[in-house]
């Protein structure tokens, strides 16, 4: 009954965030196991919507909008485009080897231990709840802390994008003589 | 009264699923569709505020700070119920109109939310209510950004994929398009959720470029009204006003474009495509760097004027010295 008790006296934010968690889990796990590719893809996009929920409840609401604007947005619809395009009756030999899936499971756990373990042992400065800002992950102060702060980080990570945009445009360009489509 | 008997109609026709779909994603896809039409209107701000029991009450129905961004991000998404509902009737023709309204939403987007990004300079609030307080008294943005606003209109038709881009569903190439196999409420829903998606754009426009609920005058209007029925009445039918003025708006902008409805051919499939990367992405980066230079000179009335009618000249003389010899390919 205890248990019951314990349930019944947390805050409804832990409901949310456990049913979020859920939901997250269930679309992550279904990107891997469902047989059809586009199935997949709407789990992972299933997965993405829950993490932008996730970050809503940590009060970044610009992150929330723009992982749903570039991720779910733009380049999921993108994957969704290339598979459909895909011969979709040829499954891929790779992933029915078992050897295979083993070792992704191993490297996985591997992996994921590694990281709750030094999340465990790491020692983190919890916020002060008397005197935090509520507004930190607001965009206004987000934008200040790019532009004043980390303004030379910023403007190299752009020169990046815009380098990248330039490759993708030269790879995309059709050279004189190459086929016609 | 059509459109509520058709829905009627629809209703009682047969609900049919074809064989070889895929039957969960065939019934997922009309009802995102009808999600995302839906929820992209929650947070613009249909009105002032209301005075109940001496507490002030927003005529909206969430004010976060990431407003803008949100109708953005919401509207990314509407092309899945589209993409999800074509590809699982299993139909080359379904499947074909599918991947044309995806590639068109993707593209068009872009232009879209870069003539947005001219408003927000000028406003610095991601937030509508913001935006469209920040238009009081005249000062539309219409008047300010003359090219961000025939951009953006002209992105709205694609992302609503009204004629003259209704390339997903042009029957002569593609039977019905990403709708072809759907029936009964399914298909209206389709079609619901592309009226719904109608009159949210045209919100979207009078909330960014037409003031929103401001109109000239209003502040007079409200005075006398609180004059004549005292403080909480008078401000209460001010914003009544200011919510049918909002209306008003959003009902000339479903009028407009219907009327480019029945005005306007349809294009064809790659005149689109080179619309939205050569002309429209293009023209609002220029739209961008001409309002960050008015901004700065000081006069921004002028000088976005100025800026544009430059860039008209420029573009002219660059099209008259274009080389001829790209028209013998084309």
């Amino acid at each position: 009954m205890s248990l019951f008790e314990t349930i019944k006296n947390l805050p409804s934010i832990w409901y949310v965030f456990s049913f979020l968690s859920v939901l997250t889990l269930f679309g992550a796990l279904g990107t891997i196991m469902s047989k059809n590719p586009i199935h997949s893809v709407i789990y992972l996009i299933l997965t993405f919507f829950s993490l932008s929920a996730h970050y809503i409840l940590l009060n970044a609401q610009f992150l929330a909008a723009v992982n749903i604007i570039v991720y779910a947005g733009a380049i999921m619809v993108l994957f969704l485009f290339v598979i459909m395009f895909l011969n979709l009756k040829q499954e891929s030999e790779e992933m029915k080897r078992n050897r295979t899936i083993a070792f992704a499971v191993g490297i996985g756990i591997v992996l994921g231990g590694l990281l709750i373990l030094y999340l465990r042992k790491s020692e983190r400065e919890y916020p002060n709840v008397a005197t935090f800002n509520s507004q930190t992950g607001m965009i206004e102060s987000l934008g200040s802390l790019l532009y004043k702060d980390y303004m030379l980080p910023f403007e190299l990570i752009s020169i990046l994008l815009l380098a990248a945009l330039v490759g993708a445009v030269m790879l995309g360009k059709r050279e004189a003589g190459e086929r016609h489509f | 009264m059509q459109v509520v008997a058709d829905a009627v109609k629809l209703f009682f026709k047969e609900d049919f699923i074809p064989a070889q779909a895929d039957k969960w994603l065939f019934i997922l896809g009309p009802c995102l569709s009808m999600l995302t039409a839906l929820m992209s209107s929650a947070v613009l701000p249909f009105g002032d505020s209301f005075i109940i029991d001496g507490k002030s009450v927003m005529v909206q129905a969430i004010d976060v700070n990431i407003g803008i961004l949100y109708v953005f991000g919401v509207v990314s998404l509407g092309v899945y119920g589209i993409m999800i509902g074509g590809w699982a009737s299993n139909n080359k023709f379904s499947l074909l109109g599918a991947i044309r309204a995806a590639s068109q939403n993707i593209s068009y987007e872009l232009a879209m939310g870069m003539s947005i990004l001219a408003v927000l300079m000028m406003t610095g609030s991601l937030s509508v209510r913001e935006i469209v307080n920040n238009q009081h008294g005249g000062n539309w943005y219409i008047f300010y950004q003359p090219l961000g606003f025939i951009i953006f209109l002209v992105c709205a038709f694609a992302e609503c994929n009204r004629t003259p881009f209704d390339l997903p569903e042009c029957e002569t190439e593609l039977v019905g398009g990403h709708h072809t196999e759907y029936s009964s409420m399914k298909m209206g829903f389709y079609l619901f959720a592309e009226f719904a998606n109608v009159f949210v754009s045209s919100a979207v426009i009078s909330c960014l470029y037409f003031g929103g609920f401001n109109y000239p005058g209003m502040d007079w209007v409200e005075v006398k009204l609180m004059g004549v029925f005292g403080n909480t009445t008078g401000h209460n039918l001010a914003t009544a006003i200011g919510i049918l003025v909002m209306l008003a708006k959003s009902i000339f902008g479903i009028f407009f474009f219907m009327w480019v409805r029945w005005t306007v051919p349809r294009f064809r499939y790659d005149q689109l495509m080179n619309l939205g990367w050569k002309g429209l992405i293009p023209l609002s980066v220029a739209n961008l760097v001409i309002t960050a230079v008015a901004m700065l000179s000081g006069w921004k009335l002028v000088g976005m004027w100025a800026g544009v009618i430059l860039l008209l000249v420029v573009v002219t003389a660059l099209w008259a010295m274009r080389p001829k010899r790209k028209a013998a390919i084309a």
